[in-house]
């Protein structure tokens, strides 16, 4: 068995039973049941598991939940409740950004984190900040578009 | 503890090309084929400047591996692994050292190395201090003896004396870090104390450098 941790998941309290090692994506997913979030690599080479902790972007596959503590995380489910958030679910489904569909969490988590970091990024600061998340569907000309749109909205 | 493993299809699809290409290297804990030589092994050098700069020589074999050199870059892009690779992802420090706007370097790299649960790489570095040495600090593409004079300008290394420099390289904890690189990493020469020791007899014996 492992230890009773308390995990702040879009501003609510969840107990889970978890050895401190525990991938904050496996408590996530398997434990608060929050499966929004994805499991695409492991290694933290492919963005699919982005959150953000205290507002940053993290790779929630990398992350022990013993680094995360009292921390506030922000999943997927509850991104579109922030400004931000909900400027770039718009933009994506403006856009019509997703094709599988896979690896979209990631990127809106990751786009958020950029809009918040830079509310107006050109192309060559969308590429840098959205080079760790992977699409296999080749989305990133619309990704890129829907970055665009929500910093627009954002500024209307 | 258990996997998502309804998405294990996809992840495997997902990571297949990257872990075949970034395979992990056998650990080298302690390596015993690396020692560092003792400070007093130099004892035999009578000329001071002669013996200072071999010692430098030698602490060169920690600054010069993969441990160090890869977030010294002379660009502002890190390499990764023993083979100093191009960093994947793509990372550029950006107008810090801490990564781009929106992609820190801490989105990847915890406060300490973490363990993976996926084949191929078998931790992800971390240290609460993670970033790349200012630019000024580059020390890929430079001699040893080049590296030397860097570190003895204060305008090339953060602004410190030569006594801060032995404090530095003994007691900094990302310094440390490159004797506790995670698994699949290996480490650097000897050990920090080794190290340390080696520094500041350079710097008591004059900090001379080796010539080019």
């Amino acid at each position: 068995m492992g230890n009773a941790v308390k995990l702040k998941v879009n501003g609510e309290i969840h107990d889970v039973d978890a050895e401190p090692d525990t991938p904050l994506l496996w408590a996530l997913r398997d434990l608060v049941g929050l499966t929004g979030t994805k499991f695409g690599c492991g290694v933290a080479l492919c963005g699919a598991c982005t959150v953000h902790v205290d507002g940053l972007p993290r790779r929630s596959c990398v992350t022990p939940i013993s680094a995360v503590g009292e921390a506030e995380v922000l999943t997927i489910e509850g991104v579109g409740k922030t400004p931000v958030g909900k400027a770039v679910q718009d933009a994506w489904l403006k856009v019509e950004v997703v094709q599988c569909g896979y690896c979209q969490a990631g990127q809106i988590m990751q786009a958020t984190a950029l809009l918040t970091a830079d509310p107006a990024p050109d192309d060559a600061a969308i590429d840098r900040a959205m080079t760790g998340n992977i699409c296999r569907c080749g989305t990133y000309p619309r990704i890129r578009a829907a970055i665009h749109a929500a910093a627009k909205q954002r500024v209307a | 503890m258990t996997k998502p493993s309804h998405l294990a299809l996809c992840a495997a699809v997902l990571v297949t090309a990257a872990s075949a290409t970034w395979s992990a290297t056998a650990p080298a804990p302690g390596d015993p084929a690396r020692p560092l030589r003792s400070v007093a092994s130099f004892g035999t050098i009578r000329d001071q400047a002669e013996r200072s700069a071999a010692i430098f020589a030698e602490a060169g074999k920690v600054i010069q591996s993969p441990r160090c050199l890869n977030c010294h870059p002379a660009t502002r892009t890190p390499t990764q692994g023993d083979a100093m690779r191009p960093h994947v992802p793509f990372m550029v420090s950006s107008d810090g050292n801490h990564g781009p706007k929106g992609l820190p370097c801490a989105t990847c790299h915890g406060a300490d190395n973490s363990r993976t649960f996926a084949a191929g790489i078998a931790s992800v570095p971390g240290n609460a201090h993670w970033q790349l040495a200012p630019i000024e600090m580059a020390w890929q593409g430079l001699t040893l003896p080049q590296i030397c004079e860097q570190l003895k300008d204060p305008k090339r290394n953060g602004s410190r004396s030569l006594a801060q420099i032995v404090t530095h390289m003994n007691t900094d904890h990302l310094v440390g870090w490159a004797w506790e690189p995670g698994e699949g990493r290996s480490k650097a020469p000897g050990t920090q104390a080794g190290f340390g020791a080696l520094i500041e007899a350079w710097v008591k014996t004059g900090a001379h450098c080796p010539r080019a």
